[in-house]
């Protein structure tokens, strides 16, 4: 249980960051928060000949609303969501997502991004970058790009940045002031990965709902929006039946994983669930 | 194996010492300081015998390298007494009996160090899910969360108390 030996580089600055992921190429890795890269590391899953830590990096550690926009630097940790980062509906919701993330411990040194560019179909955070639209903007020598957080992620564990490029900010849209959003996650013990989750957002306008965005993780082997589910909801009111009627929506249309543990069946069934509950608190969420 | 100078500050003490890159903070701490009151229990961040608490905050030690830890202040259990007086979640796990084999204990004194001496009345929910971060195999839970429950309440007094002597 200890990693294989590496070459650690601590650089001060992004550009230092990127130089030395574009020398080593693809045996280098990014080191952020490391609460999965190093558990990976320890269980030689993972073992590369670099690691780029990008704590250093004052640059990076950042959060800030810029127009309609959370901006979340690559180093921002889970625990900075504890206290709402922002006034509006989204700082609430986050707030109450973090608590699902791990434990206390994990979440002092695991980083939102970190999660994003780990993939794990089961991250919270995927499931809210996929849901709300976010961007994310990736850096190399070669200069920037953003892409959407459904672009980039690419599967479980996948996703389409470059082995020269640092992801160095998530771009997370706003809830406006007529959003309401939940979010609900089931598992068999506190800090477990999600077996299964949903979140839940819409704009109550005129006692519809209005561009409604359901999203489902742990089922998938990545997070996703449903397209079924949000069909059903989109233009309707508010009422618990029709939340049952896009839970079986969504049941009706995913592509469940397997494990040993756990059916597709059963994921299948649990997406129903979710995405009722993730409505539920999203209809009771106090503006 | 290449190794490389580090240095670190461990309970207000520094320690030079020469390290692997690979070599977690919680081995550097036991191993390379000779501190070995942090315990490592599953090496993968899930079981908390580890924790320590690194710049304020309560940190799995197994899943940061030593090397990380450069310039920020670690905190173990051996930081815990003062000129020979226990702190008072030591105190309070003796009296409500929240250790058997004791190999969990330092990661749950770091882990609840933070709350405790915030004094913050914690509901009961929110300290039971603070708890549930680490393991404890002798399944210790109960007395644990009260030990920490009264730890709280013992802080707080004493902070109190200190404030009144010294007014």
């Amino acid at each position: 249980m200890k990693p294989a030996p590496f070459v650690l580089h601590k650089p001060g600055t992004i550009a230092e960051a990127v130089a030395h992921l574009a020398q080593i190429g693809d045996d280098c890795l990014v080191l952020a928060g490391g609460q999965s890269l190093v558990p990976m590391m320890a269980l030689r899953v993972a073992y590369p000949s670099d690691l780029v830590d990008i704590n250093g990096i004052e640059a990076l550690r950042g959060i800030s609303v810029e127009g309609d926009k959370l901006v979340i630097g690559a180093t921002v940790r889970h625990a900075r969501f504890y206290d709402p980062v922002e006034p509006g509906p989204l700082g609430k919701l986050l707030s109450g997502v973090v608590s699902h993330i791990a434990h206390h411990p994990i979440r002092e040194r695991g980083t939102f991004c970190g999660s994003l560019a780990h993939a794990d179909p089961a991250s919270e955070w995927c499931l809210v970058a996929v849901t709300l639209g976010a961007k994310l903007k990736l850096v190399s020598q070669n200069g920037e790009r953003l892409v959407a957080a459904d672009d980039f992620i690419d599967g479980a564990m996948s996703t389409t940045r470059e082995p020269d490029e640092l992801l160095m900010e998530a771009r997370l849209p706003l809830l406006g002031g007529s959003a309401r959003a939940g979010f609900y996650e089931f598992n068999r013990r506190a800090g477990d990965f999600a077996i299964g989750m949903a979140l839940a957002a819409y704009d109550e306008v005129d006692g519809v709902m209005r561009n409604v965005r359901i999203g489902l993780g742990g089922i998938e082997d990545r997070a996703a929006r449903n397209a079924a589910a949000e069909a059903v909801l989109e233009g309707k009111a508010p009422a618990e039946a029709l939340f049952a009627d896009a839970g079986r929506a969504a049941a009706g249309s995913v592509d469940p994983m397997e494990d040993a543990t756990t059916s597709a069946d059963y994921r299948r069934d649990l997406s129903s669930v979710c995405v009722e509950r993730a409505l539920a608190a999203a209809a009771s969420a106090t503006k | 194996m290449e190794r490389h100078p580090l240095n670190l500050t461990i309970n207000g003490t520094p320690y030079a010492v020469e390290t692997e890159f690979r070599k977690t903070l919680a081995d550097t701490i036991r191993e390379d300081c000779g501190l070995t009151g942090t315990h490592v229990g599953c090496e993968h961040g899930v079981c908390g015998a580890c924790t320590v608490i690194v710049d304020g905050k309560a940190v799995r030690s197994c899943l940061m390298f030593g090397h990380q830890a450069e310039g920020m202040e670690i905190e173990t259990v051996e930081g815990l007494e003062q000129d020979g007086v226990l702190h008072v979640l030591q105190e309070a796990f003796m009296d409500h009996h929240a250790l058997q084999c004791g190999y969990c204990t330092p990661g749950f004194l770091m882990l609840a160090k933070g709350v405790v001496e915030r004094g913050e009345d914690l509901p009961e929910e929110e300290l039971r899910h603070l708890l549930s971060s680490n393991l404890c195999r002798c399944t210790g839970y109960q007395n644990i969360i009260a030990a920490v429950r009264a730890a709280i309440v013992a802080f707080r007094e004493k902070a109190a108390g200190g404030v009144e002597q010294t007014a």
